[in-house]
């Protein structure tokens, strides 16, 4: 199980989250709303150790996890993708997903420079482990372009991609369905059910109502930092609060 | 997909390997030759500038200061063997040891910055040394250098000529330069190139950033003070000119001009920077001014470097070939 608890942020002088508490049920697909500026990415940052909080805690399993590293959070199955899709441009797509599964090997410097046999090994699985994952979401005829010159819609596959080869317990998506056309959002959509199914339990901020209607369990509403409703897709698109916050109170 | 990769990595070995022989049969055609003497250079400069390319052109953090670890390592192995009776190969391990340490303290905070201010952290560095080089004249003999460093000898040969010292800097430049290779094919290598990317993403991906930058720092730093031992026990005199601030900025500009990342990029910028000279004569002081130009030229026209430059300008060629004979059909 996943929980954040009573999460502030405050920034200079500004409070960009307050008392922000809601938990999430292992598998389940949880979408993160509100209007622009609310802090959906601000609590992403924080969650997945870019940014400190400045008061609250974060639970994933049981375990406190406030205050860690990311790197850390990545061994202990916390990943995420970005708004603006961070690929390592230079290198291929095959080898982007293999710096996801750099949690899942250990071969230092030294046996990397000497290729000892057990980092041929290793890197021999890791290859094989890359290119089911780019099968997993369609990549794996482009395994071999550099990232940098994929087209916008597969560079946010390849992050996916990328996020599950750590094989996490919880992935945190930030936006995936923008710059998306409607055809490549329902490939989103059959992709994130596909992951839920691995039993992974997955978090999206998003912008686009239809994807997050369509495949979330349960809606997070936030508003100018403050959490507004936290319930199922059909509860948050009858909540009075919610709708006067999307579209002005009259 | 496996086929093509393994296809690629034969390839890789059987570059290398034209390369290495290519390298060692150079002298035969050479004998004597006033040019040999020139060769040994590039072949320390190249060391270094695989040294600095795999913190600059892998892992993407600058160092303006990198002449510092190789006047550390020409004076450990100096004073080592010139005031103690130390072995000079002895002596270079423990220069490199020396480097080592020095870079895996100081990396843990310097790395911590960015851009800009890790340029002027690694140069505030590499001038502190400089002055430590100049100042403390009792071991290095300030200004006026240190001379009579023996040789390095093994069994019965000793690396007092040309030849043999040209033997003895290329194959451990050469076995350098296969290790680099390696490494940038691997677990490590990609991690490097992930933080060079982008390190949010690197660290988000369970890239430990802080450690492996720190790592690549010191292993940089090692191999740096190996040319300087290989350096002074060749030259068998140093002074403090060799490894000021413009040595260092030569460095980045042989890497940034062969190409920044590729192995081979750093052989060709550190023969032509070497060369250079020697054909700038005419110039005098204004070869400053040619380094200038090359690197504004290339960085505008040849974001990689010659090496990438030359790869682009192949990949062209073979194009042509290809659709001429695919015209004659």
């Amino acid at each position: 199980m996943f929980k954040v608890e009573g999460i502030t942020q405050i920034f200079g002088g500004l409070t960009a989250l307050e008392d922000v508490s809601f938990s999430v049920a292992p598998r389940s697909i949880t979408g993160i709303i509100g209007p622009n500026g609310a802090g959906k990415t601000t609590l992403f940052n924080i969650v997945t150790g870019l940014y400190t909080q400045t008061k609250g805690q974060v639970y994933l399993g049981g375990k406190n996890i406030s205050f860690f590293e990311p790197e850390i959070l990545a061994r202990l199955g916390l990943v995420r993708t970005f708004q603006n899709v961070e690929l390592f441009g230079q290198m291929s797509v095959l080898e982007n997903v293999m710096v996801g599964l750099h949690t899942k090997s250990k071969s230092g410097i030294f046996s990397c420079a000497f290729k000892l046999p057990g980092q041929i090994k290793e890197e021999k699985i890791v290859r094989i482990k890359a290119q089911q994952w780019l099968e997993f979401t369609g990549l794996a005829d482009s395994a071999d372009v550099a990232a940098c010159n994929l087209p916008f819609g597969k560079g946010r596959l390849l992050e996916i991609s990328r996020a599950m080869a750590v094989e996490p317990q919880i992935i945190l998506m930030d936006e995936p369905a923008a710059g998306l056309n409607s055809r490549e959002t329902a490939g989103l959509a059959e992709l994130i059910r596909k992951i839920q199914a691995l039993g992974t339990t997955i978090i999206l901020v998003e912008h686009d109502m239809e994807l997050v209607m369509d495949v979330c369990e349960s809606i997070v509403v936030l508003n100018l930092g403050k959490k507004l409703a936290h319930g199922t897709p059909r509860e948050i698109q009858e909540n009075k609060a919610v709708i006067a916050a999307y579209l002005g109170e009259d | 997909m496996l086929c093509k990769i393994m296809m690629k990595e034969k390839r890789q070995i059987l570059i290398f390997a034209l390369f290495a022989l290519i390298i060692l049969l150079v002298p035969l055609f050479l004998k004597g030759n006033y040019f040999l003497n020139v060769l040994v250079f590039i072949g320390i400069n190249t060391l270094l500038a695989v040294a600095l390319n795999l913190l600059l052109g892998y892992a993407g953090q600058i160092s303006l200061g990198h002449a510092a670890f190789f006047g550390l390592g020409a004076y450990v192995s100096g004073i080592l063997t010139t005031r103690f009776p130390v072995d000079p190969w002895l002596s270079l391990l423990i220069a490199a040891a020396c480097a080592a340490t020095l870079a895996f303290v100081i990396g843990f905070p310097i790395l911590k910055l960015k851009g800009h201010y890790l340029a002027m952290a690694t140069l505030g560095f590499g001038i502190i040394m400089y002055i430590f080089f100049n100042e403390t004249v009792d071991w290095t003999g300030g200004p006026s250098g240190l001379s009579g460093i023996p040789n390095l000898r093994l069994g019965p040969v000793i690396f007092d000529n040309d030849l043999n010292n040209y033997y003895l800097v290329w194959i451990i430049t050469l076995g350098v330069m296969l290790l680099s290779i390696n490494l940038s094919q691997s677990r490590i290598g990609r991690a490097l190139r992930a933080i060079n990317d982008s390190e949010v993403a690197a660290r988000v991906m369970g890239v430990n950033a802080r450690i492996l930058k720190v790592q690549i720092f010191t292993v940089s730093a090692f191999v740096s003070a190996i040319a300087g031992s290989l350096y002074a026990h060749t030259m068998t005199f140093i002074s403090p000119t060799s490894f000021g601030f413009n040595f260092s900025v030569e460095l980045l500009t042989m890497i940034i001009i062969g190409g920044l990342g590729s192995i081979y990029g750093s052989f060709l910028g550190a023969a032509i920077l070497t060369m250079l000279p020697e054909f700038l004569r005419v110039f005098r002081d204004f070869d400053i001014v040619i380094y200038g130009l090359m690197l504004i030229l290339i960085t505008m026209f040849m974001p990689s470097g010659l090496i990438g430059g030359l790869e682009a300008l192949f990949k062209i060629i073979a194009g042509k070939i290809k659709w001429s004979a695919a015209r004659n059909v």
